[in-house]
C-alpha cells in the first residue's frame, strides 16, 4: 500500500518556478505514465523522484521511507535513461552487475541474477561485448537489465525509448508491458510521446507547466477529459477545438460559423451549471461520419457541413483536412479501403461524444 | 593506379614532407653525425670517421648510466607526483562552486611561464643566501639549506620546480576530460550505489582512461626533454646529481666538444623515448578508445 508519494512538493531553478506544487502517489506495483510537452517538468519530477535533484519544498517518500534527503543509493530504486547511460568501458555482464558488486554481493548471487536477465532480455550471448559493439535496442535492453538484477523496490524510465526508432519502439513497449507484469514493481514512466502513456500505463499523470492537468486511467483521460490542454494532449489525431456560443433556452444549442448543434441531454445538464456562454467545443476526429453508415441514423448524431482541403488516403479510412465554417479541424473518417476520395459536403457528428469547455479557464463543462 | 586512388597521397603529402624535414632528417642527421668524431670550429670533411665506436664507448661509460639513472627518477617521481596531483585538482575544482575559475586560472599560471624564467625563478628561491625558501624556513625555526649544493636537495629541487610548472598541464586536460564525460553516466553510478570514490575509481577515472594515457605520454617524453630549467637551475650539479640525460647531451655537445658522442647518446635517447611510448601506445592505445564516449 506504500509506493512512492510526492507531498506538497516545489521546484525552483533560481527564480523559475519549475513545479509550483505537487501531491502525486503511486500505488505500490503499479505502472504510471508521467506525460507532457517538453519543458513541462515531467523529468524534473522523475529526477527529484530518483535524488538526482534536490526539492525545493515538500516531501518524498518510497515505500513508506522519508527519503527527501536522501540520496540515490538510499532510495531503492532502479532508473532508465534516455541516452542508455551505459559505462562505456565495462562489458555488457559488468554494467548489469556493477550495482550488485558495488553493494558487496556474493559472487555466485552477482553472476546468477545477471544471467536471469540477459536471459529475461535475451541477451545472453552479448555478456561479453562492449557497449559501443551493441546497436541501439540493444543498448536499450543492457540499460533494463541493468534496472532488473536491482530489483528494486521502483523503476524509473526517463524516455528511454525516445532514440529508437518506430519499429523498435513498439516491440519495446511490448517487451515492457511484459516486463511489468512479471516483476510487478512500481515503474514510474516519463515520456512526450503519448502514444506510449497510453499503450502501457495503468494510470497517466498529464503535466503542462509544472502543474498536473490530471491524473487517470488511459480511458478515463481519453473520454473524460479535465481541460482543454488534456483533451488536446490526448488522442491522435488530436481534438479539434471550435469556437462556439451557447443559444436558445429550452432547446440548448451551440453555434458558429458553419454549425449550428443540438446538445446532448447530458450536456445540457451540464451546462446549466456553468454561467459562461462563451465555450469551445471539442470533436475527435474518429467522431465524424459520412451519412448514411449504420447506426448514424440516431437523433444523437447531427449533420455537420465541412469543406474538405485535402483527403488523405490510409487504407480503412481517410483523414480530411478540413473547415467548419472558417476554422480549420481534422477528421478521420472509417471508409472501408476501396473508396473514392471524400469531398466537401454534409457529415455527421456525434454528438453524445462531444466536449465543451469553457473557453476561458479551459476547464471541461462536460 | 588511377588519380582518384593517389589522390589520398597526394593530400598527405605536404604533411608527411613536413615530418620528414623536420623530424626525420634530424634524427637521420644525428645518427650520421654519431658516427663521426667531429669538434666545433673544426671543418667536418677533416672529422675521423669512427663507425660505431661511439656506441660501444657508451655502452659502459658511467657518466651516461648515472644520467639515464638520474632521467629516470626523475622522471618516475616527476610524473607521478604530477599525474596525482593534476587528477585530484581536476576532480576537487570540475564542480562549478564559487571561485573555481579563477583557482582554474591561477593553476595554468605556471604553464605560461618560458621555461628559462622559471628557471630564474626557483634559481632565487633555492638560493642558500637570499632566497625565499630559506627566509621562511627560518622564521619557522628550520636551518638555512644549501638548496641547490646538496646532491639530494638538488635532485628535490628539479623535481619541485618541474611538479610546480607540469601539474597544470595535467590539471588541464583532466579537467577538460572529466567536463566533457555525459553527466547522465555519472547520474546512473550514482543510482547504482557507487559512493564518491567508488564513482571517481570505478567510473570517473576509466572514462578518461585514454586522456590519462596521452598525458602521461606527452609529460614522459617532455621529461627526456627537459633541458633549460635545470641547464639555469643546478646545471646538473652539484657532481652529476642533477644531470638529466638532455643536460649530459649538451654538456657533451657545447662544453667537451665532443659532438659525435653527444649525439650517438641523443640517439640513445630517441631510442628510449621511442620505446616508453610505444609501450605506452600498445598497452592503451588511447587513440582508438577515444570512440568509447
Amino acid at each position: 500500500m506504500h509506493g512512492v508519494k510526492l507531498s506538497g512538493v516545489t521546484k525552483a531553478f533560481g527564480a523559475t518556478n519549475v513545479i509550483p506544487m505537487m501531491d502525486l502517489h503511486f500505488d505500490e506495483g503499479e505502472f504510471v505514465v508521467i506525460v507532457g510537452p517538453s519543458g513541462c517538468g515531467k523529468s524534473t519530477t522523475l529526477r527529484m523522484i530518483a535524488g538526482l535533484e534536490p526539492v525545493s519544498g515538500g516531501q518524498i517518500f518510497i515505500g513508506g521511507k522519508d527519503v527527501t534527503w536522501a540520496p540515490p543509493k538510499e532510495r531503492d530504486i532502479a532508473m532508465v535513461f534516455q541516452s542508455y547511460a551505459l559505462y562505456p568501458h565495462m562489458n555488457v555482464a559488468g554494467n548489469m552487475s556493477f550495482a550488485l558488486r558495488l553493494a558487496g554481493r556474493p559472487k555466485d548471487e552477482v553472476a546468477n541474477r545477471v544471467r536471469k536477465a540477459a536471459e529475461l532480455l535475451e541477451l545472453t550471448e552479448y555478456l561479453d561485448r562492449r557497449p559501443r559493439d551493441l546497436s541501439g535496442g540493444q543498448r536499450q535492453r543492457v540499460a533494463m537489465g541493468r534496472a532488473i538484477v536491482r530489483d528494486a523496490y521502483c523503476f524509473l524510465f526517463d524516455e528511454p525509448l525516445s532514440n529508437l526508432d518506430a519499429k523498435l519502439r513498439s516491440t519495446m513497449r511490448t517487451e515492457l508491458a511484459i516486463l511489468h507484469k512479471r516483476l510487478k514493481r512500481t515503474m514510474i514512466y516519463v515520456t512526450h510521446d503519448q502514444i506510449e502513456a497510453m499503450t502501457m500505463a495503468d494510470r497517466i499523470v498529464i503535466m503542462d507547466k509544472g502543474i498536473i492537468q490530471q491524473v487517470g486511467t488511459p480511458r478515463a483521460v481519453y473520454n473524460s477529459p479535465d481541460n482543454r490542454f488534456v483533451a488536446g494532449f490526448i488522442g491522435s489525431p488530436s481534438m479539434n477545438f471550435l469556437e462556439a456560443e451557447l443559444a436558445g433556452s429550452d432547446e440548448l444549442r451551440v453555434c458558429g460559423k458553419g454549425f449550428d448543434i443540438p446538445l446532448s441531454p447530458k450536456l445540457r445538464a451540464a451546462t446549466e451549471r456553468n454561467s459562461s456562454r462563451e465555450v469551445a467545443i471539442g470533436l475527435r476526429p474518429e467522431h465524424f461520419s459520412i451519412k448514411g453508415a449504420g447506426g448514424s441514423q440516431s437523433s444523437l448524431f447531427a449533420p455537420i457541413n465541412l469543406t474538405v482541403d485535402v483527403a488523405e488516403y490510409i487504407g480503412s479510412s481517410q483523414f480530411l483536412a478540413a473547415r467548419i465554417g472558417d476554422q480549420p479541424i481534422t477528421a478521420s473518417i472509417e471508409v472501408g479501403p476501396d473508396s473514392a476520395p471524400l469531398e466537401s459536403g454534409e457529415y455527421l457528428f456525434d454528438t453524445n461524444r462531444m466536449y465543451l469547455f469553457n473557453r476561458k479557464t479551459g476547464a471541461a463543462i462536460a | 593506379m588511377s588519380i582518384r586512388a593517389l589522390s589520398p597521397y597526394f593530400f598527405i603529402l605536404p604533411a608527411v614532407a613536413i615530418m620528414v624535414a623536420g623530424l626525420v632528417y634530424p634524427v637521420l642527421q644525428a645518427f650520421y653525425l654519431s658516427l663521426y668524431d667531429w669538434k666545433i670550429g673544426t671543418k667536418f670533411e677533416d672529422a675521423p670517421f669512427v663507425g660505431i665506436r661511439h656506441f660501444i664507448r657508451m655502452v659502459s661509460d658511467e657518466n651516461v648510466h648515472e644520467s639515464v639513472w638520474v632521467t629516470l627518477r626523475f622522471g618516475f617521481w616527476t610524473i607521478t607526483i604530477e599525474m596525482f596531483l593534476g587528477v585530484a585538482l581536476a576532480l576537487l575544482l570540475e564542480k562549478p562552486i564559487r571561485g573555481a575559475s579563477l583557482f582554474r586560472t591561477i593553476f595554468i599560471l605556471p604553464l605560461m611561464i618560458s621555461p628559462v624564467v622559471v628557471g630564474l625563478i626557483w634559481r632565487y628561491l633555492f638560493d642558500a643566501r637570499i632566497g625565499w625558501i630559506n627566509y621562511y624556513l627560518g622564521k619557522v625555526g628550520i636551518e638555512p639549506q644549501v638548496w641547490l649544493g646538496n646532491a639530494d636537495l638538488a635532485f628535490f629541487a628539479i623535481v619541485f620546480t618541474d611538479i610546480w610548472q607540469w601539474t597544470p598541464f595535467i590539471f588541464i586536460i583532466v579537467i577538460a576530460g572529466l567536463q566533457a564525460l555525459p553527466s547522465e553516466i555519472l547520474e546512473a553510478s550514482k543510482i547504482d550505489g557507487a559512493n564518491w570514490w567508488q564513482h571517481i575509481l570505478f567510473v570517473k577515472l576509466p572514462m578518461i582512461r585514454s586522456i590519462l594515457l596521452i598525458a602521461l605520454l606527452l609529460r614522459l617524453i617532455d621529461v627526456f626533454r627537459a633541458l633549460e630549467v635545470m641547464y639555469i637551475l643546478t646545471g646538473g650539479g652539484p657532481g652529476r646529481a642533477t644531470e638529466l640525460l638532455s643536460l649530459h647531451i649538451y654538456n657533451r655537445a657545447f662544453e667537451t666538444q665532443q659532438l659525435g658522442y653527444a649525439s650517438a647518446i641523443s640517439v640513445l635517447l630517441i631510442l628510449i623515448v621511442f620505446a616508453l611510448s610505444f609501450g605506452i601506445l600498445v598497452a592503451g592505445n588511447p587513440l582508438k578508445e577515444k570512440s568509447d564516449i
